[in-house]
């Protein structure tokens, strides 16, 4: 099973450069902007999107992204709406690989089987689900990956050698490597042990590797490119988000700034 | 299908974190291996009688063990039926049961070298005895509090602060327990190396569930002994509060193999189960995922968790603890709830024929009591866990009362 994500990553890997991988919070400030938001990205210079799904309890996330998901779920989005979202962007660009990122609980509820045959037909080729650690493949991780979705497991500074093989184990697309311990968008990476640790995880899989949390310019974007596979950008494009609104809501700029600081990062990625 | 009993119901959790199909270990990674750590070194903990000994000595001679079994004799006369024995967690230093679990937590932190504590707290007791311990052993101690539980618990604010901790409000959300403990989450998910989080409930990932559980068993253990000490029998029936659950599992658990014994867990009410302003999971909540374990949650029908209501800050949690989930799916334990009215109620009857001013937790068992001892016959023996004292509640309560202190 060859998807969006595997065939982007082999294009990529033959033009010689790492994947610029863009995370905004689907439905933040409201749909209609986000939706003009992903539709922009790919031209911005986007690889591969990272779609976050809305949590109230969002516990690895930074203020940043717990904030968007609120401004998200105030202006009434909801999981299903998120996949909306998707089928919508769909429509224009059926290339560009989509990632769901969030928490568990809303999946559940919605009902894993259900959950996977809608994401599946609207368009999402891979999962990243914080809160379901190896441990708990049962519940989501194989089915997903039986239902024809990648499954990206985040591997973390805490995965040493012994545990890289079990975090490793059932992931495909592409291994998410959390830069720094902590949550998203707070520290900045250490460059240098950035290197060594995606160095490490090479040793232990084949699959592409993508750093993230904490990356927030162009230049932290060039030099991760340099060891990594792939760059991923978050909480910069959500505050991008946050101080063009105005009382709350988006404004013309809403789009526009997003897309600028994306082009901006990429061109970190491909020089 | 019919469901078939289990032998005993004491045996949870398996080798998962799970009690039927509740618990489990919901976190990032990051925090796995140190969940994995934790469990190996309270396993080993466990069988190491040296840990042991040095637990009761500390409860023996700080926390002031065991907690006196005491007959309500003029409750009972009021409510004319059964026979109504407390279990005084109230008179434990700080005042309440949750130091018997933080005793044991900061011992195994102590044990795994661990030099920083971080803890969440609603009502602020769990905070208070995190703080007390971590100023025992010399620890530093950062305790993460809703904003909104920090304005209505000011007197355990100032407390945890005299004795040395970090009161950190959380501002995301609902600013309640809740958010205190995603914020405490966050913390520990920074501070991996030399950090131990002291959970003050049995929920949380395996093995929290199951290790504070554990420490809380005292409670019911003691309390075996001394029925049998006064009545030379057991009790008929068990009442405890519920907000995650953990002086309710500690009374409970050594009780759950004795058939004859009812138990009854009793969730906060709020305004109401129907008005939607409520902290009554069971009643009102179905199975979910949240903080690391599978259980009943209040939640949208999109799986977003609901703000809980109660008069009790201690209770104004969302979930329950995976144990009291599967006690409840198989029947072993009935969960019901009491309003803020009810609690309101039941505190002040306390107040004046017992002399004694119980936390706005233990009123909702209280509160269930009121109504279910004058159904029960006069050799009926009732346990109350009364889980902790109502100092700090005053302020509240005057509130409510419409007094201004």
């Amino acid at each position: 099973m060859t998807t969006r994500i595997d065939q982007r990553f082999a294009d990529l890997k033959k033009e010689g450069r790492a994947a610029l991988v863009t995370f905004v919070t689907a439905g933040d400030p409201d749909y209609a902007t986000s939706l003009e938001i992903i539709k922009g990205l790919p031209k911005a210079g986007a690889d591969i999107i990272e779609f976050g799904m809305p949590f109230t309890d969002p516990m690895a996330d930074g203020p940043a992204i717990q904030e968007a998901g609120l401004r998200a779920l105030h202006a009434g989005q909801t999981l299903i709406k998120t996949l909306d979202l998707v089928r919508d962007f769909r429509k224009s660009d059926d290339r560009t690989p989509v990632v769901l990122m969030g928490y568990y609980n809303p999946i559940y509820i919605h009902g894993v089987e259900r959950f996977l045959k809608d994401a599946k037909a609207a368009g999402v080729d891979g999962l990243i689900i914080v809160d379901l650690p190896p441990e708990e493949d049962d519940e989501l991780c194989l089915p997903a990956i039986k239902a024809g979705l990648n499954f990206i497991r985040l591997a973390t500074p805490t995965t040493d050698d012994k545990r890289a093989p079990t975090v490793l184990r059932n992931t495909s697309g592409f291994v998410y490597y959390v830069s720094v311990l902590g949550i998203t968008g707070t520290k900045a990476p250490d460059l240098k042990s950035v290197e060594q640790n995606v160095t490490r995880l090479k040793g232990h899989t084949k699959l592409p590797i993508a750093v993230g949390f904490g990356v927030k310019t162009a230049e932290q974007a060039r030099s991760i490119a340099k060891s990594a596979d792939g760059v991923v950008v978050g909480s910069a494009l959500v505050n991008a988000v946050k101080t063009s609104l105005k009382a709350g809501k988006a404004t013309p700029e809403t789009a526009k700034a997003v897309h600028r600081l994306v082009s901006e990062i990429a061109q970190g990625v491909r020089s | 299908m019919n469901q078939i009993a289990p032998n005993s119901y004491r045996t949870g959790p398996d080798e998962k974190g799970l009690f039927g199909i509740y618990g489990g270990r919901f976190v990032a990674e990051t925090l796995m291996p140190l969940i994995l750590d934790l469990q190996k070194a309270y396993d080993e903990a466990k069988a190491d009688p040296t840990f042991q000994a040095e637990l009761d000595g500390f409860l023996e001679h700080y926390v002031g063990r065991p907690s006196p079994l005491y007959f309500a004799e003029r409750l009972t006369e009021h409510l004319g039926g059964a026979k109504i024995y407390f279990k005084r967690e109230d008179l434990n230093h700080t005042g309440a049961h949750k130091i018997n679990n933080v005793m044991g937590q900061i011992l195994l932190a102590r044990r795994m070298g661990k030099t920083r504590i971080i803890a969440e707290t609603g009502a602020g007791q769990h905070g208070v005895a995190t703080a007390t311990a971590c100023a025992r052993f010399g620890l530093k101690c950062i305790v993460y509090m809703g904003e909104v539980d920090i304005e209505r618990q000011k007197p355990n604010v100032f407390r945890m602060k005299l004795l040395g901790a970090e009161v950190v409000p959380a501002l995301s959300g609902s600013r309640t327990l809740k958010d205190a403990l995603n914020e405490a989450l966050r913390d520990w998910v920074a501070n991996v190396e030399d950090t131990f989080y002291c959970i003050g409930t049995v929920a949380g990932p395996h093995p929290y569930p199951e290790m504070v559980r554990d420490f809380q068993c005292i409670i019911g253990n003691e309390t075996k002994k001394q029925m049998h000490r006064h009545e030379g029998r057991l009790p008929d029936s068990l009442i405890a509060a519920i907000g995650g659950g953990s002086n309710a599992m500690g009374l409970f658990h050594p009780f759950l193999d004795d058939a004859s014994v009812e138990i009854i867990g009793v969730e906060a009410a709020g305004s109401g189960v129907d008005t939607g302003k409520h902290a009554a999971s069971i009643t009102g909540g179905r199975p979910g995922i949240l903080h690391g374990n599978r259980t009943y949650i209040l939640m949208d029908d999109d799986g977003q968790i609901t703000e809980a209501h109660s008069i009790s800050a201690g209770l104004d949690y969302p979930g329950i603890g995976p144990e009291h989930a599967w006690l409840n799916d198989t029947k072993r334990v009935s969960y019901v709830s009491a309003t803020d009215k009810e609690a309101l109620e039941a505190f002040q009857l306390c107040c004046q024929l017992e002399g004694i001013i119980p936390a706005l937790e233990p009123s909702h068992a209280l509160a269930h009591a009121m109504k279910l001892a004058p159904t029960k016959p006069k050799d009926h023996l009732m346990v109350i866990c009364m889980s902790g004292r109502g100092d700090k509640d005053i302020f509240t309560v005057a509130d409510h009362l419409g007094v201004k202190l």
